[in-house]
């Protein structure tokens, strides 16, 4: 730091890096030039946080510039534009997709602080010891290569990460209880004809197929022997009955972005549908009943990390460590946590949570009081308890991962089938 | 050279040119891209200049394709025959029956106050009123009309179709009221005087004379309706598909050349259908 620069601010900064130093013994670089440094991060929605950036300017003191995509522009731009980008946020069945190309470089998992306390799921693929590994893409099968350079994936903990794991969550139907009156337990009752005309499923095809999935293994119609890559006949059966249910009036409609999933559940038209998580806080926001109903096939789950472009290097790529150290460090985590989803290293985020959030949100209790988001929105009130429970319920019950199937173009076709029929 | 410049052929290229070069950049070249890039091949990440009958292959072979095309005539004759009953009638009562003119002005803005707000929020706000607990149910039912709510109020063919002739029956309403205030009201007296009745005024005077008027308001609504996709996908809630979402799937999925295939053959057809019509009347001879 320059001696004839100082100001308030810098200052502050420069006290806040301290404390942040201190806290975690990061290798940190102490250089004015840092300031210069602009990432350039893009990705979906969910986690391209303004406060992500403002908060990293604050406590990093370089700049974060964020790009907000819907996934299948993320997809393409990670696989076709590697200049665009020194950070991609993706979900793990896009890297699947994109690492073969070699538009990212592997990450050195001994330069990462936290590794150690990253979670199972996204190492050696298991929650606990004793859990069995989910359908699908799940992240820790692409989520090593053999080592710098690597464009392939290897199933050990190899020391050399594609994706570092940001942020994840268990989905599953939400439903109205108040206008369903008795007890939800399978997915089956998606196609359940009590609820004829009250049904609605996602038209997003490579998650829209995976819910259809879970309906139709429930209902005993089909054994998927991968429901993450289905062969064609499997997606042929599975069509063919979700058509069929469409034809009889199952549905009352499609939805595609997160605030018609919101309007349909909270207008009454739509009693149970495929839904993600913060559309049941936004419907439960304006007062109305609505739980993310765990279901005993388990979850359909998702998963995204952040990955480095090839074009990184020098003082930028030291730069992107760190942001990744200081991503794991608990702030980035708690204030994901505080919005029902979870953090890749939990036990740090707890430090940036009260108590009552931590419990809440992490270990299923009732919480002890009012529960709001980072917002200040008032998400639960005291002794509700979160839908699903604790985190080792909900995720150890995960059934599948979002995935990309071998057949893919196939099953967009049938999908678009389904769609017109 | 001053004579060059004198020459009335080169003065009549040079008014012409502008349009002609606007004309030329921002339509011709952009239609001819489309049909070059529709005899391209896509993969999942990149699109691949080729010459491949692959994507017309496709899209020709699909029973699917056979009936979006089927659904996006029958919105589009269904919507053209309400909105040409509704429009010939609002013009018709605006053009002869409203006597003074600055009733005619007023209540000709008074169609177009709609107008003001956005498509979109025109379109959506028939949701909530539509829905099973909106506002046309429960005033039903409180009316006694019905026990239960009426599903098929939306998410349906009804429900596209009354989205339809709501944003598109002005465009029916101008052309037409257009053409009725042309016609010379001696006409009118004329056929009173030979006898003819007021229906029979209608059907031999009017309805003749305002043809150009009907087949510009005709041209608007098919081609508005033919080319939609957010209309169709906001009120059948997905559940049906046009061309244009056909198009729109394309073109979320990256698999443009697909997308600019199924284009050209819209246009195509489009084109074909309005040739059709004016071949009925010639409309540049009876402005």
């Amino acid at each position: 730091m320059k001696k004839n620069h100082y100001s308030r601010r810098t200052l502050l900064k420069g006290a806040a890096a301290s404390a942040m130093a201190a806290a975690f013994p990061a290798p940190m670089i102490w250089a004015q030039e840092i300031k210069d440094i602009t990432l350039r991060q893009f990705g979906t929605g969910v986690s391209n946080l303004n406060e992500v950036a403002q908060k990293v300017k604050e406590d990093l003191g370089f700049t974060l510039s964020m790009t907000a995509l819907d996934s299948d522009a993320v997809t393409q731009r990670a696989a076709t534009q590697p200049d665009s980008f020194d950070i991609a946020d993706i979900e793990y069945w896009i890297c699947k997709k994109v690492w073969p190309t070699g538009n990212l470089q592997a990450m050195d998992t001994s330069k990462i602080t936290n590794y150690d306390k990253i979670v199972g799921i996204f190492r050696s693929g298991k929650l606990t010891p004793e859990s069995t590994i989910a359908q699908g893409t799940a992240p820790h099968t692409v989520g090593f290569t053999s080592g710098p350079g690597g464009t392939d994936f290897v199933a050990e903990e190899s020391g050399w990460m594609t994706l570092i794991p940001t942020i994840y969550n268990a989905d599953t139907l939400g439903i109205r209880p108040d206008l369903i009156g008795r007890p939800i337990e399978s997915w089956t009752e998606l196609l359940n004809p009590e609820f004829k005309g009250k049904a609605s499923i996602l038209d997003i095809s490579s998650i829209g197929i995976m819910d259809a999935a879970m309906v139709c293994e429930a209902m005993g119609e089909i054994a998927y022997g991968d429901k993450g890559n289905m062969t064609r006949d499997e997606i042929d059966r599975t069509m063919a009955i979700f058509t069929e249910a469409k034809k009889a009036g199952q549905f009352r409609a499609f939805w595609k972005t997160f605030d018609e999933s919101v309007n349909l559940m909270a207008s009454g038209e739509v009693v149970i549908q495929s839904m993600w998580s913060p559309a049941i806080t936004a419907v439960k926001s304006r007062g109305i009943p609505c739980v993310y109903q765990p279901l005993k096939e388990g979850y359909r789950s998702w998963g995204g990390g952040i990955g480095l472009s090839k074009n990184l290097s020098g003082l930028a790529l030291d730069a992107a460590y760190e942001y990744i150290n200081w991503y794991l460090s608990g702030w980035v985590g708690g204030f994901l946590m505080r919005q029902g989803y979870y953090s890749a290293v939990p036990e740090t985020s707890k430090a940036f949570m009260s108590a009552a959030e931590w419990g809440y949100w992490f270990e299923g209790k009732p919480a002890a009081g009012d529960i709001t988001n980072p917002y200040g929105e008032k998400l639960a009130g005291a002794g509700d308890v979160r839908d699903g429970g604790s985190f080792n319920d909900r995720m150890g019950a995960v059934a599948c991962w979002n995935s990309v199937m071998d057949e893919n173009q196939y099953m967009v076709r049938k999908w678009n089938e389904f769609i017109a029929a | 050279m001053n004579r060059l410049f004198t020459s009335p052929n080169l003065t009549g290229w040079l008014l012409a040119s502008p349009l002609a070069l606007v004309l030329a950049a921002f339509l011709v070249l952009p239609i001819l891209m489309i049909v070059v890039v529709s005899f391209w091949t896509a993969t999942e990440f990149s699109i691949v200049p080729a010459f491949s009958f692959e994507n017309y292959d496709f899209l020709f072979g699909s029973p699917v394709t056979y009936s979006v095309f089927l659904n996006t005539f029958k919105y589009a004759a269904i919507t053209w025959a309400v909105t040409l009953v509704l429009g010939f009638a609002v013009a018709y009562f605006l053009a002869f029956h409203v006597r003074s003119q600055t009733w005619q002005t007023a209540l000709f803005l008074l169609c177009t106050i709609p107008f003001w707000t956005s498509n979109i929020i025109r379109m959506i706000s028939w949701i909530p009123f539509l829905g099973r607990n909106g506002i046309a149910n429960s005033t039903l039912i409180s009316w006694g009309v019905i026990d239960e709510p009426v599903e098929w109020l939306l998410f349906s063919d009804f429900s596209v179709i009354l989205a339809f002739v709501h944003l598109y029956t002005l465009f029916m309403v101008v052309p037409i009221f257009n053409t009725m205030m042309r016609i010379d009201r001696s006409l009118l007296e004329a056929a009173n005087d030979a006898g003819a009745s007021g229906f029979q005024t209608l059907v031999s005077v009017i309805l003749p004379l305002t043809k150009p008027g009907i087949m510009i308001g005709s041209i608007f609504v098919i081609t508005l309706v033919m080319g939609d996709f957010i209309t169709v996908r906001f009120m059948s809630g997905s559940q049906a598909a046009n061309v244009g979402r056909l198009i729109s799937n394309d073109i979320a999925l990256l698999q443009y050349p697909s997308a600019a295939a199924t284009a050209v053959v819209l246009l195509a057809t489009v084109l074909i259908t309005i040739g059709l019509m004016l071949r009925l009347v010639d409309i540049r001879k009876e402005l």
